[in-house]
């Protein structure tokens, strides 16, 4: 079933299409150590791609090797069936790449609404000059710009805070903040960094019905990192596990629960010494 | 009861992203200018435009530009002292220059002479942050002010060392130099004032100014989403220059009419400046005109209290103004970081809700 290279049809109907980035033999060091190790991960399109693995895996390293944030010592990482230069995390931005933060990274002295703005920052190209006029085209853009945000601020059903600066918020409401601005950009892929950290299991539902819905209407291909492994088993369409930055399983949630490696990771494994 | 924001809705997001959402805002404003432009210039005098007006209007233009740069992009500067002088000193160039050209001209000139000084000094802030940027604009600061100590070429080889400014006009009314009228040298303030304060807002409001404030508050998320920081940094220091120069060029040849740069445009003017927008409030333009108005009237309210009301000695009263400035700072740093524009905006949001705030 996945080896058909234009995608395949998922058991609930959703059509996944052929790999959008691919990750070949990446290494990634910090002086001597070794965070990542000689790994290769494929991508496609419309689907949600989840990486576990216990702590100081090397799964955060990852997703900050795909948004361009380290560069990594080895490897090639091939985007949209181009080969990606090194290049900065404001250029990936540019090519379509989104993401949030393990740490809610939110702009905490402005307010909702301007924090789902600043996820258009990519779209809006006016001068300095026409901005400093407002009238006409700085105006136009920001109309055109803040339909779009309105559009996500009433999906992840944050209206009624638009105005409230973001330091008045509630922990889980940050977060949903965040994910509003990354969907702002309109994102070909969206990285999720532990999407569901600290939250109580309501809010965990919540956030998971949005990120199935996300995934749902705009077809956004999404990675998740993800601690909770209810969530992961039941999210995501296919799941790499890493273990001290080497990948141990790769495949679908049913095919990773029984790998043995991954049991060995993540309950323990007696050694014979 | 004036002020509630019920009954005014927006049916168009231009509508809501105004500048005064409320009516009675809006009219508020609208009344204060027509009376600083149709009331004001006929009521007042010399010493009223010398000693309050234009210092107040000239601090305000300074205020606006550095609040772009530290209260809106979070870049510490302590160079506005010497970028005023660079504003100051291409003006008067141009004005010996250039003699037949309309002052406006020379004047956005000079702003724009120091945007690009400013450019020049910013690119250091790539780099480095904080503490460690405002001690390389310490040094901008110094390096300026002995430029243009030692380089006889900008001020025209004169054996003072000074600068004074000749006679020129705008629309044929004299405004610099010793014969001007109170009037004419208030308004053309006034009219840089307003543009300064209307292109800082639409600047602010727009995607340049959530550039600049994602760069304050989040350096790496802002480069995550998209943000080049380096480009963002430098358009917030040549943004900031081109006001503080305007603001330098003016205070020399409209307010002062002659300058000794180290005495003028020493550090001192950097921390007026930095204290007029720590009190008025990082960004928040509200909060730089407040700040500018405070420092202005600040020693000239303690005069005419202390002197001429209590008769004390001039000097005590002059360090009783020190002691003043340096405990308000503390007070304001500890107690509300955002200054008087986050009191204003306190109390308008419980006039809001008055008499009934529950």
């Amino acid at each position: 079933m996945k080896d058909q290279a234009d995608g395949y049809v998922t058991a609930d109907g959703r059509q996944i299409g052929p790999v959008v980035m691919e990750m070949k033999n990446i290494t990634l060091r910090f002086g001597g150590v070794e965070a990542i190790k000689d790994i290769s991960l494929d991508i496609r399109e419309g689907e949600i791609r989840a990486i576990i693995g216990p702590n100081g895996a090397g799964k955060s390293s990852m997703l900050n090797v795909i948004s361009g944030f380290y560069v990594p010592q080895d490897g090639e990482v091939w985007y949209k069936g181009a080969r990606r230069a090194a290049m900065k995390p404001f250029q990936v931005a540019e090519q379509g790449i989104a993401r949030t933060f393990q740490n809610i990274a939110l702009f905490e002295g402005m307010t909702v609404l301007d924090n789902v703005m600043t996820g258009r920052l990519t779209h809006m190209e006016t001068g300095l000059f026409w901005q400093s006029l407002w009238k006409g085209k700085a105006e136009r853009e920001e109309t055109a710009n803040r339909e779009v945000a309105e559009k996500i601020i009433d999906f992840l059903e944050i209206q009624a805070i638009r105005k409230t600066p973001v330091s008045r918020l509630s922990y889980g409401l940050k977060k949903r903040v965040e994910l509003a601005r990354a969907l702002a950009a309109e994102p070909s892929i969206l990285l999720l960094d532990e999407p569901m950290a600290g939250m109580n299991v309501e809010e965990k539902e919540d956030m998971s019905r949005f990120i199935l819905d996300v995934n749902d209407e705009f077809g956004t291909t999404i990675v998740l990192i993800e601690h909770d492994m209810g969530v992961v088993m039941d999210l995501s369409d296919r799941v790499v596990v890493m273990d001290y930055g080497k990948k141990i399983g790769d495949g679908s949630p049913h095919d990773v629960r029984n790998n043995q490696d991954v049991i060995d990771a993540y309950l323990g494994v007696a050694h014979d010494d | 009861m004036l002020y509630r924001e019920s009954g005014d809705f927006s049916s168009t997001y231009a509508e809501d992203s105004q500048t005064f959402p409320i009516k009675f805002d809006r009219y508020r404003y609208y009344f204060v200018l027509f009376v600083a432009i149709f009331v004001i210039p006929f009521m007042i005098n010399d010493y009223w435009v010398n000693s309050l007006f234009l210092p107040f209007l000239i601090y305000a233009i300074a205020a606006i530009g550095l609040n772009i740069l530290v209260g809106y992009c979070g870049q510490v500067s302590l160079g506005t002292g010497g970028f005023m002088a660079v504003g100051a000193y291409a003006c008067y160039k141009l004005m010996t220059s250039f003699p037949d050209v309309s002052m406006l001209v020379h004047v956005l000139l000079s702003g724009l002479i120091t945007a690009a000084v400013g450019v020049l000094f910013g690119l250091p802030s790539l780099r480095i942050k904080g503490f460690y940027l405002a001690v390389a604009t310490l040094a901008a600061q110094f390096f300026l002010v002995w430029l243009f100590n030692r380089v006889p070429w900008f001020y025209n080889y004169s054996a003072s060392g000074q600068i004074s400014a000749p006679e020129r006009t705008f629309l044929g009314i004299n405004i610099t130099g010793a014969n001007t009228q109170a009037w004419a040298t208030y308004l053309f303030c006034l009219m840089f004032v307003i543009f300064s304060a209307y292109v800082a807002r639409n600047l602010t409001r727009g995607s340049v100014g959530r550039k600049w404030m994602a760069i304050r508050d989040m350096d790496i998320a802002a480069e995550i989403i998209g943000v080049n920081p380096l480009r963002a940094k430098l358009t917030a220091f040549a943004v900031s220059s081109f006001f503080i120069g305007i603001s330098g060029a003016l205070f020399f040849s409209i307010y002062l009419g002659a300058v000794e740069v180290g005495e003028v445009f020493g550090i001192q003017k950097s921390f007026l400046v930095l204290f007029m927008i720590i009190i008025g409030g990082l960004g928040s333009i509200f909060g730089s005109f407040a700040g500018a108005a405070f420092l202005v009237l600040l020693p000239v309210v303690l005069k005419i209290v202390g002197v001429d009301w209590l008769g004390w000695p001039t000097d005590i009263v002059a360090h009783l103004q020190l002691v003043i400035v340096g405990g308000l700072i503390i007070v304001f740093l500890i107690a509300e970081p955002h200054g008087l524009a986050q009191l204003w905006r306190v109390a308008k949001e419980k006039l809001r809700l008055w008499p009934f705030p529950h």
